[in-house]
């Protein structure tokens, strides 16, 4: 399923098209309901809505480990075979692998020899600036750091489309912040596909070039706008008119608890 | 660990041994209970001393039978429990039969043993085998069924073999469980190669018995002593392993200080 670009490449991006994608669970009943959506390859977009609302069932179909049930989805590399990173809600990181073994683990899965594997691991983790702990066990890690290692576990196949499952939900608000400046540079260096879902409207506003707004279940989209922000998003954003008056727009589109109740 | 904290975590256990046995030599030097019934303990200890070849050969019988028992239940159970993890459809026809094995008591087989394997080794071996295997079976399978659901959905991302999942995923992450069972295994095999000896002759099994028809009241509670000590070596035997290999990242094998 995913092939790698060799050592010392860099992939390019992977576009999504999305065509009346339909999910139903038995349980919980129809999440999704004919999404259509198509991304270019490089894009960050941010998939936003209210939580339940289907935004990891549309992320998980997307990353190949559930199949929708009818509609029709192709995801296609710009270049050369199609890679795909998963960065999840928790690090899921493996307790008895230090930072560097969780970090190959993706490499060694395909079959790449140790010493590639480490080589490729290294160059990511100083990439997420944890070269200095890669011989640390994860519960010598604090939440950002784990999450930073997860992070760079999802980079070592260099994947053309990075999926992202809220991963800094459960992160302190610095630390939150300072992950999603990393986000922005990786993005900026490697310019592969982002797809980041989060339920948070600043959060998608500060990282997203376009912000795709769902409903609450079954999923619709309800809007699907481009962020009129410039590309270097540095911690002075937060505070200007653009970034607050983005966010009252994309604020206004997203559903509220109550009317979901 | 200094010298006084050692004695502080040793000196509570300590203390109600000392008292009953204190009790005990009391009770019978009184004569308020027959020495047939309960030995003095300083005849316990004769009895430890004088017999000490005799005992300490039993012992080694009687450990290195539960030892190959143990060993065997460890490789039967693993693998079946392997088995029945990676199919749903094995598990639900063979579980229920690991569960009512279970409960079969082991001293009412053991005469079908001795038909099948004759007198000695063997059937005392099967008998430790059989009492041990199944809390391995039931917490190994617990522990590869337990596996994070984001751990197996990441190999499945990248298309991991069955073996892979196996091997890198499943098996390291159940090693907690497959130790706590091995805990309780170890512990039963002792019991299993004794209720063996009962019936299939030879080690502390065969000296309790012939203890008790000579009404040698204290090689019993000696050989006693002894059988309920390798339980306590082989459980010991296990925590070291366990914590010898979780100790890195395991939070129950690690030190909070």
């Amino acid at each position: 399923m995913n092939s790698i670009p060799q050592l010392g490449q860099s992939a390019s991006g992977a576009a999504i098209f999305c065509e009346n994608i339909s999910r139903t669970f038995t349980g919980t009943g129809l999440v999704l309901d004919r999404i259509s959506f198509q991304i270019q390859p490089g894009e960050f977009v941010a998939l936003l809505g209210p939580s339940g609302s289907g935004k990891s069932s549309l992320l998980r179909l997307i990353a190949g480990l559930d199949r929708a049930d009818s509609g029709r989805l192709a995801i296609e590399a710009a270049h050369g075979a199609l890679s795909r990173g998963f960065v999840f809600q928790e690090p899921t990181l493996m307790p008895w692998r230090n930072v560097l073994r969780n970090t190959t683990l993706p490499l060694e899965l395909v079959g790449w020899s140790r010493d590639n594997a480490n080589v490729r691991a290294e160059e990511e983790l100083r990439r997420v600036r944890l070269a200095d702990f890669s011989a640390r066990y994860p519960h010598e890690l604090s939440g950002g750091m784990k999450m930073r290692t997860s992070v760079a576990r999802a980079l070592t196949t260099r994947p053309n489309l990075l999926l992202l499952d809220e991963p800094f939900a459960a992160l302190d608000e610095p630390t939150r912040h300072g992950l999603q400046m990393q986000l922005r540079e990786i993005w900026a260096t490697l310019r592969m596909t982002v797809l980041f879902v989060t339920h948070s409207v600043t959060e998608a506003v500060f990282l997203a070039e376009r912000i795709i707004v769902l409903s609450h279940r079954p999923a619709r989209i309800l809007l699907d706008e481009s962020i009129a922000l410039p590309p270097s998003r540095t911690e002075a954003l937060r505070t200007s008119v653009d970034y607050i008056t983005e966010i009252r727009r994309i604020g206004n589109a997203v559903p509220t608890v109550a009317e979901g109740l | 660990m200094t010298f006084r904290a050692r004695m502080a975590s040793f000196l509570p256990p300590l203390l109600p041994l000392l008292l009953s046995i204190a009790v005990a030599e009391t009770v019978v030097r009184m004569a308020w209970v027959p020495s047939y019934l309960i030995p003095a303990p300083s005849e316990v200890f004769h009895s430890l001393v004088d017999d000490r070849i005799e005992l300490a050969l039993a012992a080694w019988e009687t450990l290195s039978s539960a030892l190959a028992g143990l060993v065997l239940s460890f490789a039967v159970g693993t693998l079946f429990s392997v088995a029945l993890s990676s199919s749903d459809l094995a598990r639900r026809a063979f579980y229920p039969y690991a569960v009512f094995f279970q409960t079969v008591p082991i001293i009412s087989i053991a005469p079908l043993l001795v038909i099948w394997f004759g007198f000695g080794r063997p059937t005392v071996v099967a008998s430790a085998a059989i009492v041990s295997v199944f809390p391995i079976i039931a917490s190994t399978l617990l522990g590869l069924k337990s596996t994070e659901p984001a751990l197996v959905d990441l190999f499945k991302l990248y298309s991991a073999t069955g073996r892979q999942t196996l091997w890198m995923l499943k098996i390291p992450f159940a090693l907690p469980q497959i130790f706590s069972g091995l805990r309780i295994a170890s512990g039963l095999a002792v019991v299993g190669a004794i209720v063996g000896e009962f019936i299939g002759g030879g080690g502390l099994g065969s000296v309790v018995d012939s203890a008790r028809t000579q009404q040698r009241i204290d090689r019993v509670f000696a050989a006693v002593l002894i059988s309920s000590l390798l339980g306590i070596v082989l459980v010991g035997a296990v925590n070291l392993v366990s914590s010898l290999s979780l100790s890195s990242w395991h939070t129950s094998e690690r030190k909070s200080s």
